[in-house]
């Protein structure tokens, strides 16, 4: 266990404060009732936006245990998280994501699981679904562009597909390559970026409880313009770490390319942890807006090294200069 | 309607056109109209903006000579101006609702995103130009001198253009750039192939 204070991020509850998860299911069950019978239900009310989305499936979760899984901010309104979104395969302005997205085609859906594992696998989607009991964590999301949001996940670790897999020893690294069919994805066209989308992790941070596969958020299965049917959510790293649409996971044991890194690799380092002390040339990373906050008046919150979730992180990177891995 | 009448008239028009915009994003941003990220919506359309109208007043030269319609030079100073109160509103939105006003934190800005640096530098030499439009200043200048100063825009217009490149620069994300960076590159290739045709012309008199 790591000694932290409360001034790093958010403020954990002692263990004897958590629900217990049997009490907590009591109370969805009860919820689900009350709400059944026609009864105003306030715990859910943090859902009631989320809720009766078209086209989207609602999804049961119970609430994450994973330590820093639920930070308490108040949540970035739902309609803000589907329709500002940076996902460059449906176009390069933030509306643009929410207006082409609906061209993807969700089901049927694979992903591949291969490289240095023992046990290469490809699931198909239905499958991955029922891999794990679906979690609900509430990240920090930190954009490299300088705003921020808080988005209720519903998912589980990284790590439970993974361990299907059984990685060998000689696998230090995991790739993960996006969905790029010029068919579905008005925005490859540009070539923005050296399509498809490749994102990594060395593989101890891919292993981290709090490396999240997502299939939804805010009580529904994931819009797709955030990234449909699953994406990874890596809340101590810049947003553009966390790959959307995933089709292929890779095992390596050299440092994966990454299509931002391609890109500009002295803007956009291999690591891309959310930290202050680097300044970015267009984003100073000090600060960040916080979206759906009080609009134009609101003032920026201060930036917080791994986003906040130094306690939980910071061992991952002991002894690396994180000015030069950036 | 006398001919001073009429220029009155296109006077108005033309203030009303240019405060449009303006107009329109205040609107925006008191319905609520500016998306989820109001602040950043702001700034990026008064840029837009500002390149915009610098893009029109550089326009006017040339299209007074192509046109053989030298009427048009009237309204130039005045889409000058309308340059600087964009560029101005652009700057007060990075100051106010980016920064905050928090000034410490502006001028460590400076040097961390030279892209601002551009930015500021060109917006200065805006705010020269458009003090020394004043009359009073204009006339103790001299049109020679005061002339020859307003050349300076020239020096915005790739500032400007550096400017947004530079923030767009690492995302490579350059369709309007190119749009404006050609249209300006144009109107400054005008330029120079009309002093290059002037000094022939002054060399055969001779």
């Amino acid at each position: 266990m790591l000694i932290q204070d409360n001034d790093s991020g958010f403020i954990h509850p002692n263990s004897s404060e958590i629900t217990s998860q049997s009490l907590y299911l009591q109370r969805r069950q009860w919820l689900r009732l009350a709400a059944a019978g026609g009864m105003a239900a306030t715990g859910s009310a943090v859902w009631a936006q989320g809720k009766a989305v078209e086209g989207l499936a609602q999804m049961t979760s119970v609430k994450s245990t994973v330590a820093g899984a639920m930070t308490m901010e108040p949540l970035t309104p739902y309609t803000d998280a589907r329709s500002y979104n940076n996902y460059y395969e449906f176009g390069l302005e933030k509306e643009d994501p929410a207006r082409n997205a609906p061209s993807l085609k969700t089901r049927p859906w694979t992903v591949k699981v291969e490289g240095l594992v023992n046990k290469p696998r490809t699931f198909g989607i239905e499958e991955l679904l029922k891999l794990s009991p679906m979690e609900e964590r509430i990240y920090r999301l930190r954009c490299v562009e300088g705003w921020s949001m808080v988005i209720p996940w519903i998912g589980y670790s990284l790590s439970k597909l993974l361990a299907q897999v059984e990685p060998q020893g000689s696998a230090k690294y995991v790739e993960f390559v996006t969905l790029a069919d010029d068919k579905q994805m008005p925005g490859l066209k540009s070539r923005v970026l050296d399509w498809p989308y490749t994102e990594g992790l060395r593989l101890d941070e891919a292993m981290h409880p709090l490396a999240l596969l997502a299939f939804g958020m805010y009580g529904n299965e994931l819009p797709k313009q955030n990234g449909a049917p699953l994406r990874l959510v890596v809340p101590w790293k810049y947003g553009f770490k966390s790959a959307k649409s995933i089709v292929t996971i890779r095992l390596t044991e050299k440092e994966p390319g990454t299509a931002w890194n391609k890109a500009a690799r002295n803007e956009y380092g291999f690591y891309s942890n959310v930290n202050p002390g680097v300044p970015h040339p267009r984003w100073s990373q000090e600060t960040e807006r916080r979206i759906g906050e009080g609009g134009l008046f609101a003032k920026r919150h201060k930036t917080l090294l791994f986003n906040g979730y130094e306690a939980q992180v910071g061992a991952l990177y002991a002894g690396m200069d994180l000015k030069k891995n950036f | 309607m006398s001919s001073s009448a009429a220029k009155a008239a296109i006077r108005t028009a033309l203030h009303l056109l240019c405060w449009l915009p303006a107009a329109w994003l205040f609107y925006l941003a008191a319905t609520d109209g500016l998306g989820a990220n109001p602040a950043e919506a702001l700034l990026r359309s008064l840029g837009d903006w500002a390149l915009r109208f610098l893009c029109v007043a550089l326009a006017v030269t040339p299209l007074r000579q192509w046109l053989h319609w030298p009427q048009l030079a009237a309204y130039r100073r005045m889409l000058g101006l309308y340059t600087f109160f964009y560029a101005t509103l652009h700057w007060l939105a990075y100051v106010v609702f980016d920064m905050g006003l928090d000034w410490a934190g502006i001028v460590a800005d400076l040097p961390k995103r030279p892209f601002i640096l551009v930015g500021t530098l060109a917006w200065l030499v805006l705010l020269v130009l458009a003090v020394t439009s004043l009359p009073a200043l204009v006339r103790r200048l001299g049109g020679r001198r005061w002339q020859k100063l307003h050349r300076a825009v020239y020096a915005v217009a790739i500032l400007g253009v550096l400017h947004f490149w530079w923030m767009r620069a690492g995302k490579n994300h350059f369709g309007d750039v190119w749009v404006y960076g050609s249209i300006l590159a144009a109107l400054l290739m005008a330029r120079v192939a009309w002093a290059v045709q002037r000094r022939r012309l002054r060399a055969a008199v001779r």
